[in-house]
């Protein structure tokens, strides 16, 4: 506490920041918050690091040696396929969330009924996970309602398998993670002077080249945003795998739940932990340097930007 | 994830009916180009279709009146059962409302004080509270889960409800964060230097000024927290004990070993109740923008 008392007596720096008085609460403020997250959010990320380069207990826990058996036992050629497969899943229901949100954002971003739009897009959301990917294990189940209009309009005698597949699991991700990605895309395409298309397509282009060559790169940093919230979140998946994926379909998730609750192998769940993190970490960082550059580069040239231009050069004039 | 929904959200209030000649001129032109058909308005229609087929899915099988998936006839008895015959399900109900209530107020307190101190001032270990509260947003609840059950299993906590508060809170306070920086960006900082001017003790300036200006985005932190914490499963999933059941972790249970078409009733009624908060609050969003 001391301490605090001591750096919170230092004068402030100048800048953006507000130095009216000797006294700045600042720290004082932000540390309670600060001392939360040390406790409850970066002792236990320290702690999976340092758990991943030690031994196995004998039940469960770890012994306090210092080992690389943990990743050396990631290198199974089980867990590698396990990985991979990940990635695989990951990436499919990233790239098809991706393709769908864009026309979707487009659209949104275009309509009168912004709002109405973005509350549909929102209020299945706010029906728990788990009971949404139930009903989509009632639909896809072997007596659920496609394979029962199958057998009704007699395309198919038995049943087609469909739930418990990898390609339930792309589908269920798929929809867990549309708003995702769409919100952080329609709020970028929404920024967007649609100006620019016109004077594209004045200028000759056609609406794919103008959609691809001006629109894409204007929305980039809604795009990349849109893809890193999707992907990370499949990719560390636990509850969609392990309820409509079959064998065939687990993931890092559930591998390193299970390691955790049943096989009590808590370094090689921190090592599959930390292969995660590493992920996501890159990820945002690339959200990180993206926006910056975005910024960077949209300072003269964004819509509101443009309005107060126009309106200060008309202001200009009225003089 | 809905801190961009209610970005999105908000924005879209607050624009004006009357766009600037710039965007009549591109919209009239554009559907010039498009009479009929267009692409992204049929993906978009596609799209809320499929957001929706699953919700249409769970009420119609809640007035199912057997257990099976072939709708034999209407009735209401999975609705009696949940009423009156579902003890553990309404003792999990009121678990995640205590959770939910009590890590949203904490979180909403030490979001808030923090937020204002981050914004306003500038002190030692700034960037790196920043980048720690940033962090367990992005993370995949799986990580944060297993480090909390390996933390509280390390310092011998027995799990039960306040785990899962400590949990909660963590994961709800960078969201709190966000929302109330959002609208102290937007706050003049000069009402607060003359708050001073005129004799304010610094503790008056936060609860006659600050508090209330920017209560909107306390209001709106709060009510994500609990909408977050409500709806939790995986990191529960992990630092819940014996006697300390969710609601998500008996809709799991539920899910797992036998399914009963209770769930769908009470999804319903879940339904319902958000569709009904969702109203409320955008009632309170529009008057919040129209405030401006």
């Amino acid at each position: 506490m001391n301490e605090e008392a001591e750096k919170s007596e230092k004068p402030p720096a100048a800048g953006k920041f507000h130095s009216f008085r000797s006294f700045n609460p600042g720290s004082l403020y932000a540390w309670p918050m600060g001392l939360w997250f040390i406790v409850f959010f970066l002792v236990p990320l320290v702690i999976i690091i340092v758990y991943s380069f030690m031994k196995k207990g004998l039940y469960g826990g770890v012994e306090n040696h210092f080992s690389l058996n943990a990743y050396s036992q990631m290198m199974n050629p089980r867990y590698v396929i396990l990985v991979v497969r990940t990635l695989k899943i990951s990436l499919i229901s990233t790239v098809i969330t991706i393709l769908m949100a864009t026309p979707c954002g487009y659209a949104m971003a275009r309509s009168r009924h912004q709002t109405l739009f973005l509350f549909l897009i929102i209020i299945p959301f706010w029906t728990n996970s788990l009971i949404r990917i139930f009903a989509w294990m009632s639909i896809l189940n072997n007596d659920g309602i496609i394979n029962q209009m199958l057998r009704h309009f007699g395309f198919i005698q038995n049943y087609i398998q469909m739930l418990y597949t990898q390609g339930a699991v792309i589908l269920v991700s798929v929809y867990m993670y549309l708003p995702y990605a769409i919100l952080p895309i329609f709020t970028s395409i929404d920024r967007f002077d649609f100006s620019l298309l016109e004077a594209a397509r004045d200028l000759g282009a056609t609406k794919a080249q103008s959609m691809v060559k001006i629109l894409i790169p204007g929305i980039k940093t809604g795009l990349v945003t849109a893809i890193i919230f999707t992907f990370i979140p499949i990719f560390g998946a636990y509850t969609v795998p392990l309820l409509v994926g079959g064998k065939d379909s687990y993931m890092l998730g559930n591998i390193i739940v299970d390691q955790v609750n049943k096989t009590r192998n808590w370094p090689l769940a921190a090592a599959f932990s930390m292969v995660i993190t590493v992920i996501s970490t890159v990820g945002v960082m690339w959200v990180l340097i993206s926006n910056k550059n975005d910024a960077a580069l949209n300072t003269s040239s964004t819509k509101e930007e443009n309005y107060v231009t126009g309106k200060t050069a008309a202001g200009d004039t009225a003089k | 994830m809905n801190i961009s929904s209610y970005f999105a959200l908000q924005r879209s209030f607050k624009k004006t009916k009357s766009a600037n000649e710039n965007t009549v001129h591109a919209h009239k032109s554009w559907k010039k180009h498009n009479p009929h058909f267009s692409f992204s308005k049929t993906i978009l229609y596609f799209t809320l279709l499929l957001l929706f087929i699953p919700l249409f899915v769970i009420i119609i099988f809640s007035f199912n009146k057997s257990k099976g998936s072939d709708f034999t006839g209407f009735s209401l008895v999975w609705y009696k059962k949940l009423l009156f015959n579902s003890g553990d399900l309404w003792s999990a109900l009121v678990n995640s409302l205590i959770i939910a209530f009590t890590s949203a107020i904490v979180a909403t307190i030490f979001g808030t004080i923090a937020s204002i101190g981050i914004n306003w001032y500038k002190f030692r270990g700034r960037s790196f509270i920043q980048t720690i509260s940033f962090l367990p947003m992005v993370l995949p609840e799986v990580i944060i889960g297993v480090s909390m059950l390996i933390f509280f299993s390390g310092i011998k906590m027995p799990l039960g409800l306040f785990t899962i508060f400590a949990a909660h809170t963590t994961f709800c306070l960078p969201f709190v964060l966000l929302m109330v920086s959002s609208r102290i960006d937007e706050f003049d900082f000069s009402i607060i230097e003359a708050a001073h001017d005129l004799g304010a003790t610094e503790a008056q300036t936060m609860t006659k000024i600050v508090i209330p200006a920017i209560m909107p985005g306390i209001m709106s932190g709060f009510m994500m927290s609990v909408t977050m914490s409500l709806e939790d499963f995986v990191i529960t999933f992990f630092v819940s004990g014996p006697g300390s059941t969710t609601l998500p972790l008996y809709v799991y249970s539920m899910i797992r070993f036998g399914v009963s078409p209770v769930i769908n009733a009470l999804s319903f009624v879940m339904i319902i109740a958000t569709c009904l908060i969702a109203f409320v609050l955008r009632k309170g969003l529009k008057n919040f923008a129209g405030s401006r």
